[in-house]
This record gives structure tokens, sequence and C-alpha cells, in this order.
């Protein structure tokens, strides 16, 4: 092992672990923190990375295709249709207004024609790793705002094969081997051939896909080796990337198609556990090459240059987001995360400008400026975002706070706050509410805040983890919080502040599953409650009353159950530590049931007790 | 000193203002262990195996609920069927509870002219607690007579301080073992049996 990738190794490992806590704390999510890292250990200041930094970025780029292979999995072409009208209508709108304005704007500062319809195409591009990944942080992958954000990404990023095929007709002269050593099949061929052969690889893709891919994970699956598994997932993905880069393809089309095509498939978690991990390093390890990539010299010596072209198009870009975003019906608060959030340059810029500039469409100076443009323009979103949730949402849109009513109003009484208002917070806001009880309630999709507000509820807009919300919120004199939402992570990171800040408040979390539960147990939470046990074992006593049990004796059974079941997690939490070897998370959920199964059979009293048993009388007298 | 157990069973105990003012701070006196059914087991789903352990702690048990419909709110009726098992509380090998004492503290809406054979009720308070008498002797435990506060709605706040008094110089006697089983067994209520001894 050369010493060169153990000390790489070292420093953007180490870069990660640095910067990306200290951008938690901040509130800044860890995207902000991986591009400070890279500008920080970057050439211009520390100078940890130099111009390698370049070929750090093309490698981890590979964390991109990754995602789009992700991507592909988790959208079944069901939900594909489903999304089709907003996917298209977005989708086209935001490209075709976009390429347009800066096909415009470029063709008016000098480009040729070619040169600025290809440039406005590559700048059409939103960077699907920065914004769903501050969605996804945020917890708003569910609100009016993420949806909106993925379809138009998810056009953006299937656009990019015909974007691909078309450029070769746009070039200039037909390339002989312009770029050196790097000629690839595609490149010999003139442009009609190439975009045949583009349309002719991603139908490969959906074939090999189908018919070799599944029987060979199948074969796989049969040997029982977890890390062989880990090893064909990666097998797959590496080897279309690999087979499009071959043919002169982005690969991370050819992976998403994959992807696409395996969601179907009964591999679909498997893989899904096995890649992510990956995933993650790579993105990150690519938001710190991004970082690192910024050019300051090129700021410097051009820095007016730079800023208008970084604000020009940032500016536009929003723009037409903005618009675009009104006409399907996005309310104030929603269309400013929509389109800030999707405002930058995205990650598939590189690739067609790269791609461009290799057909000679375009000066290579002008696609490293471009280039320089959207590594900045990808900074700066997150920074954006971050304005626009502290300062203009606060000021413009749905308020954070409820506008003070009178003094003597009971506001100030509410004892319960309840964080996420989704399905089950939401039950259990009516319930309270029934019961005469008022809380408090915390959310961050703004739609909701609006009908809650106009409901009369008290509502606090914003993101639950923050302090200042939650101070405002009154969790100073609150006695219980309830903890409701949706994501683990920031139900975790919420109880952990809450614990530290107001101790003296009650915590009452929901737990997704088992796993989330003992998660909550090491954290030291006492009420946990789990949103799959009760109805579980509900819909399992009225399977045995509908089998002929009679109704209390089944009734009965499931609440000893329960019971017995909240004593077993509590004591497999502890003796989860004992496992000396560490074990992915679905393996875990596997363990745990065999456990559960096990002990089950042992100890379950459930209908053998004898309450109101005449027989034993019977055998005894 | 004996242990005492109190296992009470009321509904709505957030309305009874009598049984409020009886129980209220009762874990302070010095053993006395309050069991509150209703607030243990809402879902009536009781713990045969708590309940049993908490009896053989314990030397003295006291039945404490209001008379409802001439008998104790369903969750003792429940609470007895489930935890005096056969083989534990009663047969020839069940001996858990021998010799402990037990009696039934209630409050009764009704004064105690109403609970005559030519009254309005047609019995009296022991012979609706027949039941609960008979239990306990086939559980081989030592029946008390009842400690009864009638009338509730009627008490005016000096008699009902007066009960709870009684109450607690009760608890106090049965605590100190000052109690004589054969002279009490004597009196209907335990609260004759009070006062008469003080009047003494």
């Amino acid at each position: 092992m050369s010493s060169v990738f153990l000390h790489d190794a070292l420093i953007y490992l180490a870069t990660a672990v640095v910067f990306v806590p200290i951008a938690k704390k901040l509130g800044m999510g860890s995207v902000l923190g991986y591009l400070i890292g890279g500008i920080i250990i970057g050439p211009f200041f520390l100078g940890f990375i130099g111009e390698e930094g370049k070929d750090i970025m093309h490698f981890a780029e590979f964390g991109v295709v990754m995602m789009l292979f992700l991507i592909g999995l988790e959208l079944e072409p069901k939900n594909f249709w489903r999304m089709r009208k907003l996917i298209l209508g977005t989708g086209i709108m935001q490209m075709g207004a976009t390429t347009l304005l800066c096909f415009a704007v470029l063709s008016i500062i000098g480009f040729t024609w070619k040169a600025a319809l290809a440039c406005g195409l590559a700048l059409s591009m939103s960077s699907t790793a920065i914004a769903m990944q501050t969605l996804r942080e945020k917890g708003l992958t569910k609100t009016q705002a993420g949806k909106s954000s993925f379809a138009v990404l998810l056009f953006q990023d299937i656009s990019v094969i015909p974007i691909l095929a078309l450029l070769p007709l746009l070039a200039v002269s037909t390339i002989q081997a312009s770029s050196g050593k790097q000629a690839t099949f595609l490149a010999g061929l003139p442009g009609w051939a190439q975009t045949l052969t583009l349309l002719i690889a991603a139908n490969a893709v959906v074939l090999i896909g189908r018919f070799v891919f599944v029987p060979f994970l199948r074969v796989i699956a049969r040997i029982r080796l977890r890390e062989l598994f880990t090893a064909a997932a990666l097998l797959i993905v590496i080897g279309t990337a690999y087979l499009m880069m071959l043919v002169g393809l982005s690969p991370a089309l050819g992976t998403f198609l994959a992807g696409l095509v395996l969601a179907t498939s009964e591999f679909r978690h498997e893989l899904e556990s096995d890649i992510d991990p990956f995933k993650g390093i790579l993105l990150g390890l690519f938001f710190i090459a991004v970082g690192a990539s910024i050019n300051f010299k090129l700021i410097i010596d051009n820095p007016w240059e730079i800023m208008a072209l970084v604000c020009g198009v940032l500016a536009v870009k929003s723009l037409v987001l903005f618009v675009t975003g009104k006409i399907s019906g996005l309310s104030f608060d929603q269309n400013m995360i929509f389109s800030l959030g999707l405002g930058q340059i995205g990650e598939f810029a590189f690739v067609l400008l790269a791609f461009i500039a290799q057909l000679n469409i375009m000066s290579a100076r002008w696609s490293d400026t471009m280039m320089g443009v959207t590594a900045i323009s990808m900074t700066v979103t997150p920074l954006l975002m971050l304005l626009n949730e502290r300062l203009i949402l606060p000021r413009f849109g749905t308020r954070e706070a409820v506008e003070e009513r009178q003094a003597d109003s009971i506001s100030g009484e509410h004892r319960v706050i309840i964080t996420g208002f989704g399905h089950f917070g939401s039950t259990i806001g009516r319930f309270l509410r029934a019961s005469g009880v008022k809380a408090t309630i915390l959310d961050n999709d703004s739609d909701r805040v609006e009908l809650l507000r106009k409901m009369g509820f008290t509502v606090f807009y914003g993101d639950a983890t923050r302090l200042d919300i939650l101070k405002s919120a009154g969790a100073d004199n609150a006695k219980i919080l309830i903890a409701a939402i949706d994501s683990p992570e920031i139900n975790l990171d919420l109880i952990e502040k809450t614990k530290k800040e107001f101790p003296n408040l009650t915590v009452m979390v929901r737990a997704k599953s088992r796993l989330d539960a003992y998660d909550l147990i090491d954290a030291g939470v006492e009420n946990i409650y789990r949103e799959s046990l009760d109805t579980s074992v509900r819909l399992g006593v009225d399977a045995l009353i509908r089998l002929g049990f009679r109704k209390y004796t089944a009734t009965r059974a499931g609440q000893n159950f329960i019971k017995y079941d909240e004593g077993a997690l509590r004591l497999l939490a502890a003796h989860r530590h004992d496992q000396s070897a560490y074990i992915f998370k679905t393996r875990e959920q596997i363990s745990i049931q065999e456990e559960l199964l096990t002990n089950d059979r042992e100890v379950v009293p459930n209908l053998h007790d004898h309450a109101w048993d005449s027989d034993v009388y019977k055998n005894q007298e | 000193m004996k242990k005492i157990l109190i296992v009470f069973a009321h509904p709505r105990f957030e309305k009874s203002r009598t049984n409020r003012l009886l129980l209220d701070n009762i874990e302070g006196e010095p053993g006395v262990v309050l069991n509150d059914l209703y607030e243990q087991y809402p879902d009536f789903n009781i713990d045969v195996e708590r309940e049993t352990a908490l009896l053989s702690e314990h030397e003295v048990v006291i039945w404490h609920h209001p008379f409802y419909m001439y008998s104790a709110p369903a969750m003792l009726k429940q609470w007895m069927d489930l935890v005096l098992e056969y083989g534990w509380a009663h047969g020839s090998q069940g001996n858990a509870l021998k010799d402990k004492l037990v009696f039934n503290a209630l409050t009764a809406g009704g004064t105690r002219q109403v609970y005559l054979p030519d009254a309005r009720n047609r019995f009296t308070i022991r012979q609706f607690l027949a039941p609960f008498e008979q239990t306990a002797t086939l559980c081989k435990m030592i029946y008390l007579p009842p400690f009864v506060v009638h009338g509730t709605h009627l008490l005016t706040d000096e008699e009902l301080a007066e009960h709870v008094r009684l109450y607690r110089l009760l608890l106090t006697r049965l605590s100190n073992n000052e109690l004589h089983v054969e002279t009490v067994r004597q009196y209907e209520y335990l609260n004759d049996w009070l006062l008469m001894d003080k009047r003494q």
C-alpha cells in the first residue's frame, strides 16, 4: 500500500471528522461542513492537497454515481409513474426556461449559438447531491418543496442522457482524438452514430439489469456470504459505470438505469443497505473535493467576472425555479426552499462541461471558468439556504412564533410541546386537545403550519432542534416534550439537546422501530413509544378473534404480549453491546428477530395462566 | 410492627372527596403501602405475580373501596378472581395468606339507618359483605368487621375529619398490633370498636 494513498486518506477522513461536527454544531448541515473543510485544506489555504484535488474529484464523482444508483433503487417504476406529471411539468419548465435565458445572456456576451446552447444546458442542471442531502438533513423531503425538488432533479438527471446524446450534433467539427489518449469508442464516430450508440447503450443497461443482474444476484445470495453480496453489489455499480465510460457515456446514467431496473427485484433493500455507506463516504469526499477545487486564483484574477457569473447564474436559476414553483402552486415558504435549494449548478455540469470541451464546442478557458463557477455556486447554496431559514423566512414567510396575543391569554400555560405534527404527532395532538389539554406544536412544514394556525393551534414554525425556537415555544416552562418527528436521527438530536439544555423537561419519544428504540435507550430516554408495537398487536388480537378466540382472552393475550415485549426490549438493549462484532443494520434486525422468536417460545405466558380455569379443581379434588 | 397493604379500588378517585381525605398522605404512615388498582391497571390486566408478591410481604390487608351497587367496583372483584388462586391462596396446598388479617374499608352514600332489615336497603352492610367474609375464610385469613364511612354526601368537613382521624387511629393500632381479634369481632363495625374504646 503506497504511503501516498494513506496520506491522502488521512487528510480527507480527518477533514470530514473535524469539519462536519463543527458545521453541525453551528447548525449549518454536513454539506457545508465538507465544502468548507475542502476549501481550507485546498491549495489556496493550507495546501494539504494540491492539483491532485481534481483527480480526487473525478474519483469522488463516483459517490454521485452511487447516489444515482440508490435514487434509481428507491424509485420504483410505480412511484415514478405516479409522479410523472410533476416531473414532466416542473422539469420541462425549469430546464427549458433556464436554458433559454442562459442561452440568451451568453449569446449577448458573445458566445456562438452552439456554445451558448451547450453551456445553457449544462447550467440548467442542479446538484442532486447537495439539494437532496440538505433536504434530508432538515427533514424536508416529504414537504411540497421536497417533492418538487425531487421531481425537478430527477428530470434533470434523466435528461442528461438525451443531452449527452445531442451534444455531438453541436460539435463544431468532427473531433479526431482531440483529447489525445482519452479517445473512446464513441469519440471516433460521426454525430448521428454517437446519438444512436447512446440510445442502444441505455436500452442495453435495462435489458442486462433484468436478465443478467437479477439471476446473478440470486446465485450470489444463495452462497450466504454477506461480504460477497456487498462485493457483488459494488461490482454491478462499478461494472455498469465502467462499461458506460468505455463506450464514452455518463456512468451516472448507467447506474441510475441499473438501479431503476433493480428496484423491482427482491434484492432492493439488501442492495440499498450495502451501497449506502460507500455512497455516504464518497459523497463526502466529493463535497470536499469540490471545495478544494475552487480556484481562488481565478477569482482573484477576474473577481468581477466570476462574481457576476455566479450571481447571474444563481439569480436566473432561482428566478426560473421561483416562477415554476409559483405556477405549480407552492406557498411562499416552500417556494423559497425549492428555488434556493436548487439554485446552484450541479455535478452533472462537470460531466457536461468536460464533454463540451472535449467536443471543442467551447474554449478550454471558458469551460474552466464555468467549472469554477459551478463549484462556487454549490458552496454558496447551503449558505443561502441557511440565510433563508434564519433571516428571510422568519420575516416574510410563515412566522416562526405566533404573534403575541393579549398578555392575559393562556398561551403561556401550555405544558406540552409536540415536535413534528405528521400522522403520528397529529393523532397525539388531537387526542390531547379532545381531553382539554392545549399543546404547543413545532413543525417545519410551512403548509401544515399555516393550516394548523388557521385551526387555532399554537404552532411554531422551524427546525425543532434549534434552541432558540425551542425556547420561544416555552421549553423552559413546559412539563413534557413529545418528540414525534419522522426522522429518527432528528429525533435523537432533539432529545440530546433537550436533555442538556432543558433537564427538567420530561421527554416522550416516538420510535420508528426496535432499533431506534435501542438507540433511544442508549441515549437514556425513559419513555419510548414504538409506533409499530400497539397497532400490530391490535391487529394480531383481531386475527385471533376471527379465528374463534373469545375477545376477552385474545385481548388479554395482546396486553400481556405488549408488556412482555417492552420488558424484552430493555433486556435485549443491554445485551446488544455484548456482541463483539459490528453488524450491519439489516443483519442486526434479523438477529434481533431470531432472538425474539426463540425467547417468545420459552417465555410468553399468554394464554397459559390459570385465571378463571375450573379444570384445576377437577384434577386435584 | 405489622405491615399493612391497602388494596384500593376507585374508578373516579379524583372526584371522591371522602376517599381523597381518607387516603391523603397515607403512605406517610409507617408500614403502610397503598396499592391503587385503577391507577396500576387501567386496562384491567392485573399482574398476578406482582400482587401475590405484595400480599406475601404484608400481614394486614385492607380492601378499601366505595360501596357500589352493594358491593365493590369491578376491579376489586377482578383482583380477587385472579390473584386469590387455587393452590396459592386456597385449597389444601394454598396457605400463602393463612392467618393474615383482612377487612373492608368502605364509603357509602346511604346512612347506617337505611342498611337495616326493615329499611330501604333491606340488608345490613355486614350481610352485603358476606362474599368477602367467606372468601377470606376460604383463604384461611382472619376477617375483621368493616370500617365504614356512611352518608358521604351529607358529611360536614368536621365530621369527615373525625372519620379520617379514626381511620388513622385504626392503622396505628393495626401496625402496633394493639388489636385483640376476639374483642374486635364482637363489634359490627371497626368504627364502633374505635369509638367505644375511646370512651372507656
